[in-house]
């Protein structure tokens, strides 16, 4: 199996240099807007669509890169949308906040906190009436369980039996507010499951085999008929809740404790116990660098968006007519 | 002639209809499975299409509303039922943020093939919380199609375009429209969104109206021939898309127009009529715009209070005299 972790290895040193191509970009002022940045933890969105099927359904937040790369996204397409260039993933409508890629079963990343959790219960509805065996997953932080959505779902998920994971990524911080704060139980998604009847799994999100273990599990009893799970995973961003927060909020042995445990280490670890060449590692990092390089130079060299764009897709027929 | 049939019966029979050609058209809403729905909108569909498409749910607005979304991108055709209109804004976040802007967000990747049925409307004596009308509320959202029927026989042909529509439709059904009967909806009725229908002729003033205010309209309009004053009537029957045209062109022959809405002036759907006409028909008008709509205040609940704040067809009678001075 260690070929196996090697590609995850390399499926997260490719998210994370996209991402660090993303930051280096905004600094550069070619990404406008804002970014809300996953690196550290990459080794969710790996590790859960490495456990899923093809045509599973995944919805993401606003922080959402990792999952529409995971799913198969290009770099390129994902720093062209963020570069407001025609050839984006959502053709520059859509930008950091809200990467798509449908056609690989990623629903979309959604910037209202929670609100696509129903949307996901209403995926797993549609697979379990459609009789595919599909599971959908809904990707959400700790911040999301606060809000309304996330009981409403997880109710309607519960009484329907519904083939659906919750994915907690706990990083510990809403935006700049710790979630231990604001929260009366100490893991905000698991420590809810139960309110449910739901099944839950608490697991360290940075440790991708871990992850896929998780993910692969709660899927197999979803498609058997048996119902929900609510996974939380232990994570942490190691960057700012978005491009203008420096994050001074976290105490530095804190940041310096999950530091050490960033999942490209914890993998580069693993692999190593398990007698992988070191010089296969690195290759495979080599190789992600030079994925990401290309990218960039790619968006770079892409059109902008095009301006006929704007008055397209509001309807089904393509336009934008309201009137006649 | 065929028997009557109410416009609360024609609900039910209009989703029945493409649940029977469709199986991917699927319910959900509170009390709507074997109790049919709070108004009786769904009576016989749990019977006919069981509990796998005729869905009860929890009191859940967004869940309801997002898990109908999920559903619709998904492949299937989810008619979802708000009980009163005035529980949208439960589910907001869905209808101004997630439902139309998904399409258009993701470059045209997904879409949201759905409708959201719900209650809408005064006169009831229901209080503040259970009697707005809010058309106006979607009206406002780019994105959205907006349907508002005003007869039995339109509730199916309109209901029917909605499932069938590729966009995402609210459909108001009026509280104060479930007992009106009319004549049955014919086989295969299907009408198409945007499409005004003139439910009288007339010569001298346009009376335009939507739902509820289209019996009105027509009571006014009754009353105004006894007066020697021709009213034509147009039914909107949808606010998008809007039949712009429809109302300039009748516009162009009366030269008069009185919009007739029930939601308050301030931010109603006929502003945007009126700035249609004052933009595009400046020319054929003879005298001022007059909007007809609620005044600006929440509903209240005794009826004295309530005939004060909702349009009314002595209202309407008004309006128009004041405009034959012109």
């Amino acid at each position: 199996m260690t070929h196996q972790l090697l590609d995850r290895y390399e499926q997260m040193a490719v998210i994370r240099r996209t991402e660090k191509a993303a930051h280096d970009l905004f600094l550069a002022g070619k990404v406008k807007g804002t970014t809300h940045l996953a690196s550290g933890q990459e080794a969710v969105a790996v590790g859960a669509s490495a456990a899923l099927r093809a045509d599973d359904y995944v919805f993401a937040t606003y922080r959402g890169h990792h999952h529409a790369l995971a799913r198969g996204a290009s770099p390129a397409a994902c720093l062209a949308e963020l570069m407001s260039r025609s050839t984006g993933l959502c053709r520059g409508k859509g930008g950091s906040m809200h990467l798509t890629k449908a056609d690989a079963g990623m629903l979309g990343s959604y910037a209202i906190v929670g609100s696509h959790l129903p949307m996901a219960v209403g995926a797993a509805w549609s697979a379990a009436y459609r009789g595919t065996g599909q599971v959908a997953v809904a990707f959400f932080g700790d911040g999301a369980t606060n809000i309304g959505a996330f009981h409403e779902a997880l109710n309607l998920a519960a009484v329907w039996r519904l083939p659906v994971l919750f994915v907690c990524e706990n990083n510990l911080y809403m935006e700049y507010t710790p979630i231990g704060s604001v929260t009366p139980v100490p893991n905000p998604a698991a420590d809810r499951a139960g309110s449910y009847a739901l099944p839950s799994e608490l697991i360290d999100g940075n440790d991708v085999e871990v992850v896929e273990d998780a993910v692969r599990t709660a899927a197999d009893r979803a498609r058997a008929g048996e119902g929900p799970t609510v996974i939380e995973a232990r994570t942490y961003r190691h960057h700012g809740h978005s491009r203008t927060d420096p994050a001074t909020y976290r105490p530095a042995d804190e940041v310096e404790e999950w530091l050490a445990r960033d999942p490209l280490l914890l993998a580069r670890a693993r692999l190593a116990e398990l007698g992988v060449p070191e010089g296969k590692v690195d290759a495979a990092d080599e190789r992600a660098e030079r994925l990401v390089k290309e990218a960039v130079a790619e968006a770079e060299a892409a059109p902008g968006a095009d301006p006929a764009d704007a008055l397209t897709d509001v309807w089904a027929d393509g336009g934008a007519t309201w009137r006649s | 002639m065929a028997e009557l049939v109410t416009y609360r019966e024609s609900v039910a029979e209009g989703i029945a209809r493409e649940m029977r050609r469709d199986r991917d058209v699927v319910c959900l809403g509170e009390d709507i499975g074997a109790a049919g729905g709070v108004f009786k909108t769904a009576v016989g569909l749990f019977d006919e299409f069981g509990p796998e498409r005729v869905r009860d749910t929890p009191i859940s607005e967004q869940a309801i509303v997002g898990a109908a979304m999920g559903a619709a991108m998904t492949g299937l055709r989810p008619v979802a039922e708000i009980m009163f209109s005035d529980f949208l804004a439960c589910c907001w976040d869905y209808l101004a943020n997630e439902i139309p802007k998904v399409r258009y967000m993701t470059g045209g990747q997904l879409g949201v093939p759905l409708v959201v049925r719900t209650a809408n409307g005064g006169g009831l004596g229901f209080g503040a919380q259970h009697s707005q009308a809010v058309e106006n509320w979607a009206f406002t959202v780019p994105g959205l199609k907006v349907v508002a029927p005003s007869t039995p026989s339109d509730v199916v042909g309109l209901m029917a375009a909605a499932i069938r529509s590729d966009d995402p439709v609210v459909f108001f059904e009026h509280k104060g429209l479930f007992a009106a009967k009319g004549e049955p909806a014919p086989p295969d009725h299907v009408l198409e969104l945007g499409r005004a229908a003139t439910v009288r002729r007339g010569d001298d003033v346009t009376l335009v109206a939507l739902a509820w205010t289209v019996p009105m309209a027509m009571a006014a309009a009754e009353e105004l021939a006894r007066e020697g004053i021709s009213a034509e009537v147009i039914d909107l029957r949808s606010l998008v898309p809007l039949d712009a045209a429809a109302v300039l062109e009748s516009v162009g022959r009366t030269s008069r127009l009185v919009i007739v809405e029930e939601n308050p002036y301030q931010g109603g759907w006929g502003a945007t009529v009126a700035s249609i006409v004052a933009d595009e028909g400046f020319e054929s008008l003879d005298a001022p715009v007059r909007r007809v709509a609620a005044e600006c205040v929440p509903l209240p609940f005794a009826d004295a209070l309530e005939d004060v704040v909702l349009p009314s067809v002595d209202k309407v009678t008004a309006a128009v005299q004041a405009l034959a001075a012109y």
